[in-house]
């Protein structure tokens, strides 16, 4: 049992951290987010250079825990940049499905020249789920796939869509299909991202690897990305408890800085200890991915204390700030936009809370 | 990082895991798992095995019998004691008199305490909340003033948890009642219970348990020899103690033990069915999971067994959660719960019977060890620089 990084991984989080500050302060970041593109292609090129848009695409390229590192800096900066939702989680599906042709598309996402999406989540789906209204059609050697997809983030400044749709004889199956071949209602996220709205009727599909049911392989990319999602929730909740604290030390009321409040100082003292449950929690799904252990039920535990942990933290960093909390000028508010979208992300505290329920009767004491 | 224990590490739990399941009476173990009474000859029968075995006292300096153990070994021994259902060596000499000693004790004293404190030949109590000192100690009033070879003992002490089959007491002292600041006069005494002038009584609990008791002293003269450590330095040993006995406080392994226990008897009542019920100890599991978690993390993180101010995290969310527990059991037992269990033959099963006296004894966990709030006070002190 090792809960240390390495030199490598905290020389990443170093690189990475120092990269996002210089990028962005709460003003730039807004800047960016009004421009047409919602992000910053420089910064984009410089994420490609240090590598970490192939993270996770090759066993030499790193795994899980850098990428905990690089989305738990991105969660403190609030980078818009789509690390997750337009290479990483995309990308490591292609990894993994693929024909070595279809692979080498990945050097280019690498590069930060592709850009990807994964089209799975459609109107209606709560739980994380393989099973897919949108449909695949097969005509001689060619397919076509049919469906609404929504919301699919990064979905609208993607080149290429990772696209699930049910097969013809049953089992969801995985397609590659070229952005162009899709109407797409592009929109901002109230928390500062991009997404879109995707139709796709009778699109050409390029069947992901050798084709058939690739549901183990979307349960599996899920996972991946939920952990993901942990990771960069949990900079964020770190960022918010830090604003907070700095906060307490520097601002007065009635003549002393409100750290002379206990009222004050015991609830963030709460806060922290939702962090630190939050941040084991976390670890524990990107320790377990690395490990090779990619169990939903694991996913759903950490995005169930995400999930929590993030409510808490939000609400009170905004409250112990007052009204400066919910302004758009001053970060922490933003923090909260950030971890409430994070919540209703690839299924909410309630619906993990499901999973984890109808597994309940399996066992007699919970385990690691 | 890596999350699976190494080679090493797992066959030490496995070899922990087997002593403690065959070579702690059987009969012990299953009193401690259903939470009825543990009784003084349970403690003591398990303390005397794991002390024979060198699994007493492991957080000790080797030459007192400790182990050079790895944090994560430490963690490990714990966690097995607690899933294996085996009550813990008796921490007043384990985790509070018996370091202090060896930390700051002289030779003599060592020589004279550790052996029989490790043994458990002397069952100590701790002497330091008052009626007027509960979270802030070091208001403490009971005086020790100097006659001679003897320290002249008055005052009452309060909450003295199983003072009733106590031997010795070991007490803050005000030994210096013109000290500049109360946290400079205070010392750390060591008292034998059988000397004149000690009067022990019990205080009821709500429960209807006597675990607690008050200790008044009359005039008691106490060796002078029975000081450790130097005088008027007894508070920087007493906030040694503390931490020591933060860690290991939030009690993950019995939790989970009892969460097991509570959905043993709602799937053979049917409750597990239950959507509401089923989604608060789903959740509940997943707490505590989450807060074993950050015990291994501290755990793997610590270094040189100094107290770590994280301990204060795993304080207040263990209670929290060790409330919980006996929340849910009493909600499986449901109207059950009311006859108490007092021998009467009825038809409400014993569990049922034990399940609120437990409930409302176990609020005692957020309030001892310092309350909760002290732990909130710590973290935003020493950890947020609030």
């Amino acid at each position: 049992m090792d809960f240390q990084l390495t030199e490598e991984q905290t020389l990443l989080r170093d690189t990475t951290r120092e990269m996002f500050t210089r990028a962005y302060d709460p003003e730039s970041r807004l800047k960016a987010l009004d421009t047409e593109l919602g992000w910053n292609r420089e910064v984009w090129n410089q994420l490609a250079e240090v590598g970490v848009l192939g993270l996770g695409f090759d066993e030499d390229a790193g795994g899980q825990l850098e990428i905990h590192v690089v989305l738990a800096e991105a969660g403190r900066r609030l980078a818009p940049e789509p690390v997750l939702h337009a290479a990483l989680g995309p990308g490591a599906v292609i990894a993994e499905v693929g024909t070595s042709e279809q692979r080498a598309l990945l050097d280019e996402v690498a590069a930060g020249e592709r850009l990807l999406a994964f089209a799975h989540t459609e109107p209606g789906m709560r739980r994380p789920t393989t099973t897919v209204t949108t449909t695949a059609a097969r005509d001689g050697d060619s397919w076509t796939v049919s469906g609404r997809k929504n919301p699919v983030l990064a979905g609208d400044c993607a080149d290429t869509l990772v696209v699930s749709a049910a097969l013809p004889d049953g089992g969801t199956g995985l397609f590659l299909v070229d952005a162009s071949a899709a109407q797409r209602k592009p929109y901002r996220t109230f928390d500062g991202q991009r997404g879109a709205e995707i139709d796709l009727d009778g699109a050409a599909a390029e069947p992901l690897g050798q084709g058939g049911d690739a549901s183990a392989a979307i349960e599996r990319a899920l996972v991946r990305i939920t952990s993901g999602l942990c990771s960069e929730a949990l900079g964020s909740m770190e960022e918010a408890l830090r604003l907070t604290t700095e906060y307490l030390t520097q601002r007065k009321q009635f003549g002393v800085t409100l750290s002379k409040f206990q009222t004050l100082t015991q609830r963030a003292a709460d806060m922290y200890v939702s962090l630190e449950l939050a941040r084991s929690m976390a670890l524990y799904a990107a320790m377990s991915v690395a490990d090779g252990d990619l169990d939903p039920a694991i996913a759903a535990r950490a995005k169930l204390q995400i999930g929590r942990s993030g409510r808490h933290i939000s609400q009170e960093a905004i409250q112990l700030h007052g009204g400066i909390g919910v302004t758009a000028e001053y970060p922490v508010g933003h923090h909260a936009a950030r971890l409430t979208a994070i919540e209703q992300t690839l299924g909410s505290s309630q619906d993990h809370l499901h999973t984890l329920v109808d597994q309940l009767g399996d066992y007699d004491v919970v385990t690691v | 990082m890596q999350l699976a224990l190494t080679p090493e590490e797992a066959a030490f739990r496995d070899e922990l895991r087997t002593f403690y399941t065959t070579e702690i009476p059987a009969d012990i173990r299953e009193r401690s798992r259903a939470g009825t009474e543990v009784t003084k000859d349970d403690i003591v029968t398990t303390h005397k095995i794991l002390n024979e075995n060198g699994l007493a006292v492991p957080g000790w300096p080797t030459e007192w019998g400790g182990k050079d153990w790895t944090p994560t070994q430490h963690q490990i021994w714990l966690d097995e004691m607690q899933l294996a259902c085996v009550p813990e060596p008796l921490n007043f000499n384990v985790k509070m008199v018996g370091p202090v000693i060896a930390e700051f004790g002289s030779q003599a004293i060592k020589e004279r305490f550790l052996p029989r404190t490790a043994a458990l030949d002397i069952w100590w109590c701790q002497g330091f909340s008052e009626p007027e000192a509960g979270s802030d100690l070091a208001s403490l009033r009971t005086t020790a003033l100097r006659d001679g070879d003897t320290y002249v003992v008055n005052g009452q002490k309060t909450w003295t948890t199983l003072g009733q089959y106590a031997d010795w007491i070991f007490c803050l002292v005000r030994t210096d009642p013109n000290a500049p600041k109360k946290q400079a006069g205070i010392s750390f005494l060591l008292i034998d219970l059988d000397t004149p002038g000690i009067t022990m009584r019990p205080i009821k609990l709500v429960d209807g348990s006597v675990e607690v008791n008050e200790v008044f002293f009359e005039d008691v003269r106490v060796p002078a020899e029975n000081l450790v450590g130097e005088e008027n330095q007894g508070w920087t040993y007493a906030k040694f103690l503390l931490g020591n006995e933060r860690t290991g406080i939030a009690q993950v392994g019995r939790t989970k033990v009892r969460l097991a226990e509570v959905k043993a008897r709602a799937k053979a009542n049917g409750l597990l069915a239950d959507p509401l019920f089923a989604a608060r100890l789903a959740e509940a599991e997943n707490d505590v999971l989450a807060l074993e978690l950050t015990q291994m993390r501290v755990a793997s993180g610590s270094t040189g067994g100094k107290p770590n101010p994280a301990s204060s995290v795993l304080k207040l969310r263990g209670s929290q959660l060790q409330q919980l527990a006996t929340e849910l059991l009493m909600e499986v037992a449901g109207p059950d719960i009311l006859p108490f269990p007092d021998g009467t033959d009825t038809a409400s099963p014993q569990w049922a019977r034990h399940s609120a006296p437990r409930y409302l004894n176990y609020r005692k966990t957020s309030i001892y060890g310092g309350s909760n709030e002290v732990q909130r006070s710590i973290i935003s002190s020493t950890i947020l620089g609030l």
